[in-house]
């Protein structure tokens, strides 16, 4: 009853599961991003696992590919990038700026 | 030199911060008290009612005895990968049996979702058309909103389009080389998955996410001034109104004939050729024109704000 | 142990949907709130697509054999559902991610509550201003 694709089936979906928690728990937000482009992936194997090609190839694109992209802009854009101190302290103060 | 209490000053706390006792210990416990002090502003300031101090413990149970529940009405769920399912009934063996006669598509998915569901996937497109107007509406940068900003956001703004020219100038040289060779093949694999929508696996939806993503590559490497040659608003208004506009004229016939029927006029031409399936191919060709667009306009609207 | 073979995907599937609801609603970062929606609707799609999955059959994309019989094929019907399901997801995530932006250029943070009580002090302070005008 169990054969060898389903022992595989088990570690992916051990994988998912172990990127999800990891995805919501991390700190740094580019580490969040990351996991959920590696989670993007290992989907993707499942699907072609769950015999739907059609499924596999939108979500090696869209969920790997172009979601990340839009992610990692916005960390850029958002600031979330950089983690040095002094570009924190520049943030902060034309904040200050900006709020008097 | 000769003072010996003088010299026990000087070098008691040098002895001590040596064997790590008391000269360091005072300092942390006065870095601990500010933090302690900067994090209870914070916490007076972020949780100032009860709602916030229940909020998190009742959502995590309430989270799992959900999940709970879920898992337990799985229970009564037909096992998986069994033939008899409910699921597995006579709608799909229709589409199995009748689809290569009915659509003359030889991919059932591809000829379900473009032909007997075709406006499932019209109104996705619209979804995705809405999408990219809303993401427009909230990002693009037009005059009426230059004229808003104040002068320190002008001047923030002037400094970003400082830093992307230096960069536009001095490109990553690994990321150009190898973007020149791999991005031309990447597109063609994407025009080849939307052409073979019908025959293989693939179609519109992943054919035109991989060519928006090659369009990406190049105007990450190359700058956005390369690819505003030939993909400027103009031309993504343009293409993605008049591929929605296209598949709901070739689409919307049976409106018109008044009943549910599949006939086209157009013939189906021999099974796993290129040129066959009747409107399938044309409908794969326009979808993925919408997806390409979108995603390359979500792209260019969230990193520079216009298209 | 039977229930657990017989359900392992649907599990799986009830395990990511409550991890990303979990996600959404505990994390106060507006971007872990986009990630934990993305893993709840991929979740869905699994769940959607397992169903669909009838064992030693394979994907419907005919051959050489056009002769199309019922036990040879999976189900082509939730492939599709989760097809389009898919690319409606990336145009959710980019209006999502478009509104963090527009909030994070007014607001400068991600942090939900501290934007919350932002807004409430502007409500406050115009509110102010305006009485102060009337009087």
């Amino acid at each position: 009853m169990v054969d060898g694709q389903m022992i595989l089936v088990w570690i992916l979906l051990g994988f998912l599961v172990t990127c999800a928690i990891a995805a919501t728990v991390a700190k740094n937000l580019l580490v969040t991003v990351l996991i959920l482009m590696s989670y993007s992936v290992v989907m993707s194997i499942i699907w072609v696992v769950l015999e739907s090609p059609d499924l596999a190839g939108t979500e090696a694109a869209v969920g790997a590919g172009v979601t990340s992209i839009l992610f990692f802009i916005v960390l850029k854009k958002v600031g979330a990038l950089d983690t040095s101190k002094k570009k924190k302290q520049k943030d902060k103060s034309e904040e200050s700026k900006d709020n008097e | 030199m000769s003072d010996p209490k003088n010299h026990e000053n000087h070098k008691n706390p040098f002895v001590a911060w040596v064997n790590g006792e008391t000269f360091r210990k005072e300092e942390e416990k006065k870095a601990a008290e500010k933090k302690k002090k900067v994090k209870k502003e914070v916490d007076i300031s972020v949780h100032h009612d009860r709602f916030h101090k229940i909020y998190k413990p009742v959502c995590v149970v309430l989270c799992c005895a959900f999940i709970a529940l879920l898992i337990f009405v799985c229970i009564k769920t037909p096992p998986f990968g069994i033939t008899d399912a409910p699921t597995n009934n006579e709608v799909a063996q229709k589409y199995i049996e009748e689809g290569l006669e009915d659509t003359g598509a030889t991919n059932i998915v591809a000829g379900m979702i473009l032909d007997y569901r075709a406006f499932d996937t019209l109104g996705e497109s619209s979804v995705l058309f809405t999408a990219v107007m809303a993401v427009i509406i909230l990002l693009k940068k037009d005059e009426d909103r230059k004229k808003e900003m104040t002068e320190k956001q002008k001047q923030i703004e002037a400094r970003q389009q400082k830093e992307e020219e230096l960069n536009d100038r001095h490109r990553d040289v690994i990321l150009k080389k190898t973007s020149g060779i791999i991005a031309p093949f990447i597109l063609m694999f994407g025009i080849y998955v939307v052409l073979n929508g019908h025959i293989s696996p693939g179609g519109g939806f992943s054919g035109g996410a991989i060519i928006g993503a090659g369009l990406i590559l190049i105007s990450q490497a190359f700058g956005s001034k390369q690819t505003k040659k030939f993909f400027n608003f103009k031309v993504f208004t343009i293409i993605t109104s008049g591929a929605l506009l296209s598949y709901a004229a070739l689409k919307t016939y049976s409106f018109y004939t008044g009943s549910h029927h599949m006939e086209t006029g157009v013939p189906h031409g021999i099974p796993g050729a290129i040129l066959s399936s009747g409107f399938i191919l044309p409908l794969n060709i326009f979808v993925g024109l919408i997806v390409a667009c979108t995603m390359f306009g979500f792209y260019s609207l969230f990193s520079k704000g216009e298209i | 142990m039977d229930f657990f073979l017989n359900h392992f995907y649907e599990i799986a599937s009830m395990i990511l949907f409550g991890v990303g609801f979990m996600g959404l609603l505990l994390h106060n970062n507006l971007i872990k709130k986009a990630v934990g929606l993305n893993i709840m609707d991929t979740a869905i799609y699994l769940f959607l697509a397992q169903r669909g999955f009838i064992t030693g059959r394979v994907a419907p994309i005919m051959g050489s054999n056009l002769e199309a019989s019922v036990e040879e094929y999976v189900n082509p019907i939730p492939a599709g559902l989760v097809l389009t399901g898919i690319v409606v997801s990336v145009s959710v995530t980019a209006f999502f991610l478009a509104l963090i932006q527009m909030l994070h250029k007014k607001y400068h943070t991600l942090n939900l509550d501290e934007i919350l009580l932002k807004a409430k002090q502007e409500k406050e302070k115009k509110k102010a201003l305006e009485e102060s005008e009337d009087a």
